[in-house]
């Protein structure tokens, strides 16, 4: 016989205030089984904790039911409670009577009721409920830092200091990301490639970092602490063990004319081309779509120049397997594609630049040297335009609806080398709002304007005209003055929304973790878990989160480090138990189980089973490893026999619930 | 047909762990009002819910079953919920042909970042079967309550 205790939560009066804890209490001491039925404050605090331990005990329960908030909240701790007092964890079942009825409804009368039943159809789960034992797994103590930004060099660096493995896997020919294309950082004004490339040194020199560059993740199986990743090492046609990094293929290639993706298109590269001075590896990489050997099979001076012989036109993209027990998520952002906002002339004025293209302008390794000159003429603008805010906080569905963050303190940190460098260039800076917080940020942006002079206007810029003598009308409306301007301005500058890595997708596919409607990766807790993911073993670093500057993304490269060496530390975890099982009596072989399953944890033995009048037989019966099992359900219900079934939520078990709901 | 103000119709819903409850658990928290006749339960997978639950819950009496689960393409199980959308396609085949009325069951993804919507979706589930009336084709007399 059952004995199951349920335990009515007030949490304050955000259940209290709308449901009559009180009523539901004794309704549910009715209830078939349960032997006692309570209320208190806070079942969550440690005296709530201890009135469940000391029922538990007194009453000698076979199962507990707690009407509180959401299982996602607090159905570990009084997991934990029960353990603690010897009563097998999964004999608990929490109904969630705070998120999904205090909190959703005004009426008292239909609250409670709704809480009676959403708790009747909890007691009668837990009539069900079984024992379980989580089973323990081995933890490979390797990690995986996806994406070699500065997030992901840092996630790479602290993992490694504390003695573990890493490897990073970086799309890009060279780590280094964004930073390494940012010219000065906000708010102290150093250079970026100054703070950032040591690092990269450092990384490549570290004995427990591998860097695989110019590679991709093709392929995740597996699960926490035995993750099997598939990297692609796409072909860079240079032996990365040979090239020296001399250069001296990228001086003699005679494809010279394309675009420098680094330099954000402003200049062009050769075929073959090395990404920057500082890049790591400093290896060359040819590109296939501009290489003449590799499209028409005539020239190979390259190969001829290379004192090492490092060129090779034949390699191949290769495939590499490795495990790893955490996985690191660093893949950063973009800034978006301008094409929808025509009235910006981004897409035909060359002179109407994106921030990180005056990044790329300003920049000394730049096209020009580090001096800021007009992209149409290379001469030096006396005017410049930014435009903040195009594409952020737009709900128009042309850009996105969220604020990028940075967009504020780059421009503010541009307008201020500007008017350093250039003290006879006048900058005008159109927001909405200037949003400052952080960290020296707001001090930052009044020196912009009361020592630098630079013109903030409160306004939106409607359009932007090149006219035919050269200049470019901005046309904007000043909203404190209420007036329309008209400036003539050499340079325009447009503060770009940035959007998550497309490659971010179908990663998160591939990792199963969450994403929100942008593309950014979803934390498990907003508040309480923000650099892990709800996949345990995959970990959130930076700029794929939501937008982020360089120390925050720093900071949180270092947290999710932390969190993964947490994992790491551990010779195994413990499994969850609410894994299918199959019935070997009721399974018939018909293999529909193992077609369905996702992670291919089922396999057929061959068994041999005892038949009447003593003979044998053998058969083919489905048995899952409940250690590679995710416990999603997809085989329960593709067995037409009936023989699988789910711990904790067998068909039995929602039956019940159903029943319970419906009566 | 004649809409009965006063019925209130018993609605179950199935929610997956990793999105929809989340995203029912969102609306609470954004304090979204939908009605309280919805009750939820709580399933790991939407491929978890077996098409016989369903069955089940118009025997005893429920007038309309919501299943929820995480986008397609968005599954915690990779593609879990692509099978809950065949097994479902193939129930409203069934469903039509016992003359069971189509809006009577529904299939909705509702993301962790959707509370808004799970409580919109339920807002207009529920008014839909309200307008459809009690569920007597389906119910099995013998286990009306008394």
């Amino acid at each position: 016989m059952q004995r199951i205790g349920v335990f009515v939560c007030h949490c304050g009066t955000n259940i209290a205030a709308t449901v009559d804890v009180k009523a539901v209490a004794e309704a549910l001491g009715h209830e078939p089984g349960v032997v006692i039925s309570q209320e208190y404050q806070y079942m969550c605090s440690e005296s709530g904790q201890d009135l469940v331990k000391n029922a538990i005990k007194e009453n000698n329960l076979t199962g507990v039911v707690v009407c509180s908030c959401s299982p996602r909240m607090h159905e570990n701790t009084f997991r934990k409670a029960a353990a603690s007092v010897g009563l097998n964890p999964y004999l608990v079942e929490i109904a969630n009577i705070r998120e999904q009825c205090s909190w959703i409804h005004k009426d008292i009368a239909s609250a409670t009721d709704k809480a009676i039943i959403l708790g009747k159809a909890a007691v009668a789960k837990v009539h069900l409920n079984a024992p379980l034992t989580a089973g323990e797994s081995p933890v490979v103590k390797r990690a995986l830092v996806i994406g070699g930004g500065i997030a992901g060099i840092q996630t790479a660096l602290d993992i490694a200091e504390a003695g573990f493995e890493v490897d990073i896997v970086e799309k890009e020919p060279t780590i280094g990301g964004k930073m390494a294309q940012i010219d000065k950082t906000f708010p102290t004004l150093d250079c970026a490639a100054c703070i950032l490339t040591p690092k990269m040194v450092e990384a490549s020199q570290n004995e427990k970092i591998t860097i695989h560059s110019f590679s991709e993740v093709s392929d995740v199986k597996g699960f926490v602490g035995n993750f099997t990743v598939t990297i692609k090492k796409k072909a860079r046609f240079v032996d990365e063990t040979k090239c020296t990094g001399c250069g001296l293929c990228t001086e003699k290639c005679p494809m010279k004319k394309v675009p420098n993706e680094f330099n954000m298109g402003l200049d062009n590269r050769r075929a073959v081309y090395i990404p920057f001075a500082q890049a790591v590896p400093k290896v060359a990489t040819i590109d296939p779509n501009y290489c003449m050997m590799l499209k028409n099979g005539k020239c190979g001076i390259c190969s001829k120049v290379c004192s090492v012989g490092a060129i090779d036109y034949k390699q191949t993209d290769k495939f590499i397997e490795q495990k790893y027990g955490a996985i690191v998520v660093a893949t950063g952002f973009n800034p978006i594609k301008l094409d929808k906002y025509d009235e910006f002339a981004y897409s035909y004025c060359p002179d109407v630049v994106t921030s990180l293209e005056l990044e790329r302008l300003m920049n000394a390794a730049g096209p020009n040297g580090g001096t800021l000159l007009r992209p149409s003429d290379k001469t030096h603008p006396h005017t410049i335009v930014f435009v903040q805010c195009v594409g952020s906080r737009c709900d128009d569905g042309k850009g996105k609806q969220y604020c990028s963050k940075i967009c504020c303190m780059y421009t503010a940190k541009h307008a201020m080398l500007i008017r350093e460098k250039y003290p006879d260039t006048e900058v005008y800076v159109f927001y909405i709002d200037v949003r400052t917080p952080g960290k020296n940020f707001d001090e930052f942006y009044r020196r912009a304007v009361e020592q630098y002079d630079v013109h903030y206007i409160k306004g939106m810029v409607g359009k932007v005209t090149p006219k035919a003598d050269g200049k470019i009308d901005v046309q904007a409306s000043d909203l404190i003055s209420n007036e329309q301007l008209h400036i003539d301005a050499d340079m325009v500058v447009l503060a770009a929304a940035i959007e998550p890595d497309k490659t971010a997708r179908p990663l998160a596919t591939m990792l199963t973790t969450q994403m929100d409607t942008n593309d950014f990766f979803t934390e498990a807790h907003p508040k309480l878990r923000p650099v892990e993911s709800a996949t345990a073993g995959i970990f959130l670093s930076g700029a794929c989160q939501g937008p982020k500057d360089i120390p925050e993304t720093v900071a949180q490269a270092s947290a999710a480090a932390a969190k993964a060496i947490g994992l790491l530390c551990k010779n195994s975890i413990t499994c969850n138990p609410c894994v299918a099982h199959s019935d070997e009596l009721m399974c018939n072989g018909c293999s529909a189980c193992e077609k369905v399953c996702p992670y291919g944890a089922i396999t057929y033995q061959d068994k041999e089973f005892r038949m009447p009048n003593r003979t044998t037989a053998i058969r083919r019966v489905a048995s899952v490893n409940p250690a590679v099992c995710q416990g999603c359900g997809a085989c329960t219900v593709a067995c037409p026999s009936g023989a699988m079934d789910l711990n904790g939520f067998s068909n039995s078990q929602i039956m019940a619930e159903v029943d319970a709901i419906c009566k | 047909m004649q809409v009965n103000e006063n019925f209130e119709p018993v609605i179950v819903a199935f929610c997956c762990n990793w999105c929809s409850y989340a995203g029912a658990d969102l609306s609470g928290t954004n304090r979204l009002n939908y009605p309280a006749n919805v009750k939820i339960i709580r399933v790991p997978c939407s491929c978890r819910v077996n098409p016989m639950f369903i069955l089940r819950a118009f025997q005893k009496g429920a007038d309309g079953v919501i299943l929820c689960g995480c986008h397609p393409g968005d599954c915690h199980y990779t593609s879990g919920n692509y099978f809950t959308r065949r097994r479902i396609t193939l129930l409203y085949s069934m469903l039509d042909f016992l003359g069971i009325e189509r809006n009577r069951t529904r299939l909705e993804w509702v993301s962790a970042a959707e509370g808004a919507k799970f409580a919109a979706v339920m807002n207009q589930f529920v008014a839909d079967v309200k307008k459809l009336g009690p569920n007597r084709r389906l119910e099995d007399l013998r286990c009306r309550k008394q």
